[in-house]
């Protein structure tokens, strides 16, 4: 049978009052009614994606001849000739009822958490707004919970709160206790909320359709909705590389709430930040006044800034006066040292916009390829490996593709914490029975999904897949098909890889052989495997080697180019794809154009207009360490903080006070600020326009729902006066304007346009043309490599860069927190972010709290050759014993005054997951114990 | 609002949490639960049977038990909680919380029971209780004939008085009593498992059996007479590997039967699930007893592991589930649910249970008397099974006859027999000084008819146009002793008691029509809109029934209501 014969046959017809009508396959009663025009009203039933059809409320009963009781049309699916009637008078008196029923519940309107709530206008909508029935008791109000308001009495039992926490974000904390009238909705075991393990995703806000769940910004004191949203601007959440859409909604020129969108790799989900974390830009602590560092004030690398008063450093200038000193300064050290003596960090929190200006900017103005930006402490090792094995630095399928694979392998990465909304997606892909292989020394939240769970040595990556590798290839399980079509040099790796089998990585990675065996089958024999990673891959001076043996599995197996199958390096900062793809780093234009190929770099000197640096630029640590040897002279730092994100932070600062002239343009007074002479006020996520791509490669449009305050300025317009200063006439009005050259010279978002993602608000690239949808898995039949081929690249043991040792025993590896974006700058002045992680802590295994004289909740230092920090303990078993995790976003205790700057010597990426490290009581608390 | 909520970073003016979010697993307590529950992966779906593993040894489960089960399990608090809160039989002793005394003593507070005097012995027993046990209120035990009955831990005590209560709390009879009963031996040497064996060997064919039972006319005595044979015949036709359960939850107030059967014959109960599963090929059987009939579940431990010796379930196995507290778990679907190790809400329907039914396989669900009578009627032959009717009816019936009767018990009479029969023939007439006024038909949700409709053929359909049914058949007599408003406010309160909770008519409506009902004057009007939306709208039977005794009481009994 044809498909299209297949979808006629599923069609069903039925009669709906008196009206032949037809059901597509899995529609329900309540779908196809409303699809004919008659809506009928509901309570428990979510009109959205991901939500379930439970049909317990009972408020859309409807009349099927010969059947003796009503049916719930919202979960009802027709059959072949069913007559439904939807206005009988037995039917609509039900309905009624059942709301009079619910209504009698409830609180007061007057005083309703949520007095538009959806189930106030289903009340008017059915035309019950007042009940008959005794009223029961009042469960008393939960607010325990820093961003959450919970008031049981107006809840209606419809679990759709218990549906968003189990069943969509797959977060486990909301259940639905006791029964009968007593029946409860129930954080945990009946705990409140604020100490159950809820990770405020608040999903259950969104979905509650009364206001018993919700965002404690939208109600007063006493639990009354009082907030009136008079506008609302469609954008995107600032934070992770998600991209998770969203909406604002804004009352008097402020920001009270967000709501999730619908967006594709959202859902309408989204997480603690984006749902929560959005009150930052209202901070006290904003920049709103150009600031030049006062006469005579000297750069102490060690000295901390009091960020609400940066007056004792600077002086407040006018716009004219900064920019003319910015760009002043950096035009001199230009024309007296030569363009090398200058570099440019931009920022992957920035637009795709914005990101190609700021390298434009260097390249053409500042005429040197010294540009980078914190990708490279992320991903660069996944991007070097790609780039040189299939030719692409971008994933090779959305993560949302996990709906089709059968085997899901994840690896050195905590998606829960740090891509919340994308972990929701693997968890449903688990739910709906995919298999699951988590393979990371710490536990985590994803370990209670994962079939298999290896917690291998921290470190010891490349033994443990290679003896996966190893195990493919031995037993015959690798697909040789696919081999030969698509793939090169596999001799070499069947020739290099014979060493490396289970029994002899096992005692290196820990794991016993059976079990990399089992794991390994697993994987090969899926129909459709993906793999995901992180930062746990990447961050090793053997990253590139770790991803380099994740595509050789990949490969093996041809797992690549199918539904259900792919790479995808889980991609960290909301535009760290973007800003990648448009060129803001040191050795590619656009598109990964080499900046070395004499053919591409004559193009856009023709395209720019200017002669360009035939070198390639130096790396982020590279330039960190040219500037402390007083080779560079002069930076410009768009958006980004390394004085809190690179590694040996103590030499990172004393690198940035040596410069003669350094510009932060931000909007706050940063780490790196501190050291500025020049600080630029900007513009925050909300108050700007521009594009984004997101880890999916899906480039999307956030919109401006704000003017910046005081007199902080858009970055675009910033960059601009730089530019003008440094001798460059342009004349960018409007982000558009920046979108449609950079689309000139990036071959693979030619489909897109501006006004595209304006009507459409996401595209997949690559895309050629502008009536089609973008590609979203790649590489069904070859690869953007010379040969069309991807390339394994066989790879060997390298160990760790410092290893523990007597004096510094243990390893000390750091992350994200699930609350805290990268150095917390916007994060920690967020209010409910900060209330709900509002300390430095450091992870310890309970095993190594009591070796060291510890106590959770007590105080610890934290040393390593580099420097000690001293912060909180907190008791974590997913640690390892012998395991320091330390979340690097506290500027009080900052975990990268103790990380090594060893390089992997392909990408240049930092060691931040490993270095040696050891712990003690603080020195205060030994001296008192004397 | 920055004042009051200004937030600067480091500023710490709250102090982190010194653990990961929410309650932490205690070692000592994830060891307990490893030494009891013993090594290797935990099922999900025997939840419940490890909460009873818990609960019978440390008396309580406590918050530290939980959490750890939870992690040993790899489930979400959450999930451990919402489905040890719904069973009434598990208590949930929260950090800080005094658990309760070790010993529990329930007294029934069944319709027949408070016709006995439950509501006197309860108060006086609870005027009694120490530190060394407790008096809580329960359903109905399923002993309804030796009303009131008091439970002190598994010991029923039947005419219960405070007196024989607190005797049984002091010597410590704490253990389920088992009566005698036909065993293994006694059941084989009388011809037993003969037919099992027949099926088993070939001598029997699957289409032979389902004849039997469709020309017998045997009918599911579970309450909703649904023909077994034609059942067989559907979930034939689904695919395998397909199910078998056996509802071992009778809990409808005045239904003894089941009880009756399974602790006089249970094997004949046994072989008959047997050959019912054999006529479906099923590969698994459960058995979901009520956690009310401890005796019983001392004979299936007893006597299954026999059966599975003599090499009778070469072919499949057998698996015996302990309920919990929860009459819902009687329905089937909520049944599947609760032997999955969820709360026990029932499923919407379609899918039916024969196509979707436990672990989504197609599952052939049969009541206990149910399956009791497959062995005599292959035996006996269909016609004499058919052949037994008054009244036009077919077949037997085992009518547990309850309340103001001289003789209760479960009378054992043709289909179609009348109350005036039952009366006179079965149960001796009317007890000493009571007067005839009326009778439950069907236990507490097959409403109430007046002694003037006493003549009517008790069976399945005879007894819809007067708004009742027989459902389990369970007769509960009342007289000129006994208050309707009380009866029914009874049957109202059993039902809020019990209600799952799921859908709004049900949860809401019992909770709503009890509140209603306390009240001196009865609003009809309003009660009627409410009956009719509950029976209208609720997802199941018990929601859809619990109106029954409300509109009986207008219908019939409108005398006693002003």
């Amino acid at each position: 049978m044809s498909p299209e014969a297949t979808a006629r046959a599923e069609i069903v017809p039925f009669t709906l009052d008196g009206n032949e009508v037809e059901a597509k396959p899995g529609e329900t009663i309540w779908q196809v009614a409303k699809r004919e025009g008659t809506y009928l009203p509901h309570l428990c039933y979510a009109d959205q994606p991901g939500y379930r059809d439970d049909g317990n409320c009972r408020a859309c009963m409807v009349e099927i001849e010969g059947e003796r009781v009503l049916a719930a049309s919202c979960i009802r699916r027709p059959t072949a000739g069913m007559k439904v009637t939807t206005e009988s008078e037995r039917a609509k008196a039900s309905r009624k009822m059942v709301m009079e029923l619910l209504l009698a519940d409830q609180p007061a309107r007057e005083s309703a958490h949520d007095p538009r709530s959806h189930f106030w206008n289903m009340a008017d909508y059915v035309g019950v707004t007042t009940s008959r029935l005794p009223r029961r008791e009042a469960p008393a109000p939960d607010t325990s919970h820093t961003a959450m308001a919970v008031n049981l009495d107006a809840c209606i039992h419809c679990t759709l709160c218990v549906r968003a926490c189990r069943e969509v974000q797959v977060n486990d904390v909301i259940g639905m206790a006791w029964r009968g009238a007593g029946s409860k909705i129930v954080f945990d075991f009946d705990d409140p909320m604020g100490e159950s393990t809820c990770v405020a995703c608040g999903e259950c806000v969104q979905a509650c359709p009364t206001g018993a769940l919700m965002p404690a910004t939208m109600v007063d004191d006493e639990g009354v909705g009082s907030i009136e949203i008079d506008r609302t601007v469609d954008s995107l959440c600032p934070y992770c590389g998600v991209g998770c859409q969203l909406t604002f909604n804004i009352q008097n020129d402020r920001l009270v709430s967000v709501t999730g969108r619908d967006g594709p790799a959202n859902r309408n989900r989204l997480c603690v930040k984006g749902r929560f974390g959005f009150d930052y830009i209202h901070h006290p602590e904003r920049l709103t006044k150009p600031l030049i560092r006062k006469e005579g004030v000297p750069k102490d690398p060690q000295e901390r800034l009091d960020p609400a008063n940066p007056y004792t450093h600077f002086r407040e200038a006018t716009w004219e006066e900064a920019l003319d000193f910015a760009g002043g300064g950096l035009r001199r050290i230009r024309d007296r040292h030569g363009p090398q003596a200058l570099a440019g960090f931009g920022s992957a929190k920035g637009s795709n916009e914005e990101a190609y200006l700021f390298q434009k900017l260097v390249r053409v103005g500042f005429g040197t390829n010294n540009v980078d930006h914190c990708t490279r402490l992320c991903h660069a090792s996944s991007v070097a490996a790609m780039m040189e094995t299939i030719g692409t630095g971008a994933v090779t399928a959305p993560f949302t593709e996990c709906e089709n694979s059968d085997v899901i392998l994840l690896i050195g990465a905590r998606p829960a914490q740090n891509h919340p909304v994308a972990a929701t997606f693997l968890k449903n892909a688990t739910k709906r029975g995919a298999t699951l292989i988590v393979l990371d020394p710490r536990g985590q939240a994803m370990s209670r999904h994962a079939t298999y769970e290896l917690r291998f040595k921290t470190g010891t990556d490349v033994a443990l897949l290679n003896a996966m590798i190893n195990t493919i290839i031995d037993e015959g399980l690798a697909n040789e098909d696919y081999i030969r079509k698509f793939t090169e040099n596999y001799e070499a790796l069947k020739d290099e890889i014979k060493d490396f089998t289970p029994e002899a990585m096992a005692p290196i990675c820990g794991i016993e052989p059976e079990r990399i065996r089992t794991v390994a089958r697993t994987y090969a024999k899926a129909k459709a495997a993906m793999i995901f990673w992180g930062m746990g891959i990447s961050q090793h001076v053997h990253g590139t080697d770790n991803a380099r043996c994740l595509i050789s599995l990949a490969l093996l197996c041809g797992h690549i180019g199918r539904p259900g199958t792919g790479l995808h390096p889980l991609r960290g900062q909301n535009n760290v794809q973007g800003a990648s793809d448009v060129g803001l780093i040191p050795m590619v234009y656009t598109d990964y154009q080499p900046v070395d190929d004499p053919e591409v770099r004559a193009s856009f000197e023709d395209f720019w207009g200017a002669e360009l640096d035939p070198n390639r630029g130096l790396t982020v640590v590279e330039i960190l360490n040219a500037m402390y040897a007083g080779e560079i002279k002069g930076m410009y730092v768009m958006g980004e903080n390394p004085a809190m994100s690179d590694p040996d932070a103590a030499h990172a600062r004393a690198a940035f006070a040596k410069l003669e002239h350094l510009v932060v343009q931000d909007i706050f007074l940063t780490e790196t600020a501190y050291l500025a002479d020049v600080v630029l006020p900007a513009s925050a996520f909300p108050e700007k326009t521009g594009t984004f791509t997101n880890t999916n490669r899906q480039v999307q449009i956030g919109r401006q729902a704000l003017e910046p305050p005081g007199d902080a300025r858009q970055d675009l317009w910033l960059i601009q006066e730089i530019a003008r200063r440094m001798g460059l006439e342009w004349s960018y009005g409007h982000p558009r304007d920046v979108f449609a050259e950079l689309r000139l010279c990036t071959h693979s978002i030619t489909g897109i346009t501006w006004r595209r993602l304006e009507r459409e608000d996401a595209v997949t690239y690559p895309v050629e043309v502008e009536s089609l949808p973008g590609e979203e898995i790649l590489f069904a039949d070859g690869f953007p490599t010379k040969s069309g081929r991807g390339r394994f690249v066989p790879v060997g043991l390298v160990p760790p860069d410092e290893e523990p040792d007597d004096e510094y025993p243990m390893i000390l590896s750091t992350g994200r927190l699930l609350e805290h974006w990268h150095t917390g700058s916007m994060t920690r002045r967020s209010t409910v972010l900060d209330a709900i992680e509002p300390t430095a802590v450091a992870h310890l295994a309970p095993a190594d709290i009591e070796r060291y004289g510890l106590a959770s909740g007590g105080r610890v230092t934290v040393t390593t050759r580099r420097g000690s920090v001293e912060l909180t303990v907190r008791q974590d078993r997913q640690v390892p014993p012998g395991v320091i995790f330390l979340p690097f976003c506290y500027s009080e205790a900052p975990a990268n005054m103790l990380t090594n700057p060893a390089l992997d010597p392909v990408a240049k990426i930092p060691e931040l997951k490993y270095c040696a490290a050891r712990i003690e009581p603080p020195a205060s608390a030994r001296a008192a114990a004397h | 609002m920055e004042s009051k909520r200004r937030v600067t970073p480091g500023s710490g003016r709250r102090k982190a949490v010194p653990h990961l979010k929410g309650r932490q697993v205690v070692p000592k307590a994830l060891a307990e639960i490893g030494e009891l529950l013993g090594a290797g992966p935990l099922r999900r779906d025997l939840l419940l049977e490890y909460l009873h593993l818990i609960h019978d040894k440390y008396h309580c489960l406590r918050a530290a038990h939980l959490a750890a089960l939870a992690e040993a399990m790899r489930l979400s608090q959450t999930e451990v909680y919402e489905v040890a809160s719904f069973y009434a039989h598990f208590d949930i002793v929260m950090e800080g919380e005094t658990p309760p005394p070790p010993l529990t003593v329930r007294v029934c507070d069944g319709l027949p029971c408070e016709m006995m005097g439950a509501q006197d012995l309860h108060e006086t027993l609870r005027g009694r209780a120490n530190g060394a046990f407790r008096v809580v209120r329960a359903p109905c035990m399923g002993r309804c004939h030796r009303a009131p009955v008091a439970e002190v831990g598994h010991y029923h005590v039947d005419h219960a008085t405070a007196d024989l209560v607190e005797g049984a709390v002091d010597d410590e009879k704490t253990e389920p009593d088992v009566p005698p009963y036909i065993d293994f031996e006694a059941y084989v040497a009388d011809g037993g498992y003969e037919l099992l064996r027949e099926c088993l060997d070939g001598k029997r064919t699957r289409d032979e059996l389902i004849s039997i039972m469709e020309t017998a006319d045997l009918r599911g005595l579970g309450g909703a007479g649904f023909p077994v044979g034609l059942k067989w015949k559907f979930v034939r036709k689904e695919p395998k590997p397909r199910l078998m359960t056996l509802n071992a939850d009778e809990g409808e107030p005045g239904t003894i039967k089941d009880g009756y059967y399974m602790e006089t014959d249970p094997h004949r109960v046994l072989e008959g699930m047997l050959v019912a599963a054999w006529v479906v090929e099923a590969t698994d059987a459960y058995i979901y007893l009520r956690d009310e009939y401890p005796g019983i579940r001392e004979i299936l431990l007893t006597e299954t592991p026999k059966i599975e010796q003599a090499g009778l379930t070469a072919t499949i196995k057998v698996h015996l589930r302990r309920g919990a507290g929860a009459y819902i778990c009687g329905e089937e679907s909520a049944m599947i649910e609760s032997i999955e190790g969820k709360r026990g809400l029932p499923r919407h329907r379609p899918p039916y249970v024969s196509t979707v039914g436990l672990f989504g396989r197609p599952t052939l669900n049969q009541n206990v008397e149910t399956v009791y009578w497959v062995r005599e009627i292959v035996e006996r032959g269909a016609e004499w099974f058919a052949g037994q009717g008054r009244n036009g009816r077919k077949g037997l019936r085992s009518y547990s006859v309850t309340g103001r009767v001289k003789d209760p018990g479960v009378k054992v009479a043709p289909a179609g027999t009348t109350m005036n029969e039952l009366l006179e023939d079965y149960c001796g007439g009317m007890a000493e000084g009571h007067a005839f006024k009326g009778y439950l038909p069907g236990g507490a949700s097959g409403g109430i008819l007046p002694a003037s409709m006493a003549d009517i053929p008790l069976d399945f359909g005879t007894l819809e146009e007067y708004g009742c049914f027989i459902g389990s058949a369970a007769i509960i007599v009342i007289s000129d002793k006994d208050d309707i408003r009380n009866v029914v406010l009874n049957l109202l309160r059993f039902f809020e008691d019990e209600s799952c909770g799921q859908c709004t008519p049900c949860r809401v409506g019992t909770e709503k029509a009890v509140k209603l009902l306390e009240r001196p004057a009865w609003d009809e009007p309003l009660l009627e809109e409410l009956c009719a939306a509950m029976a209208d709208a609720s997802i199941c039977g018990l929601g859809q029934a619990a109106p029954n005794p409300i509109l009986s009481a207008f219908k019939y009994f409108r005398g006693e209501l002003a």
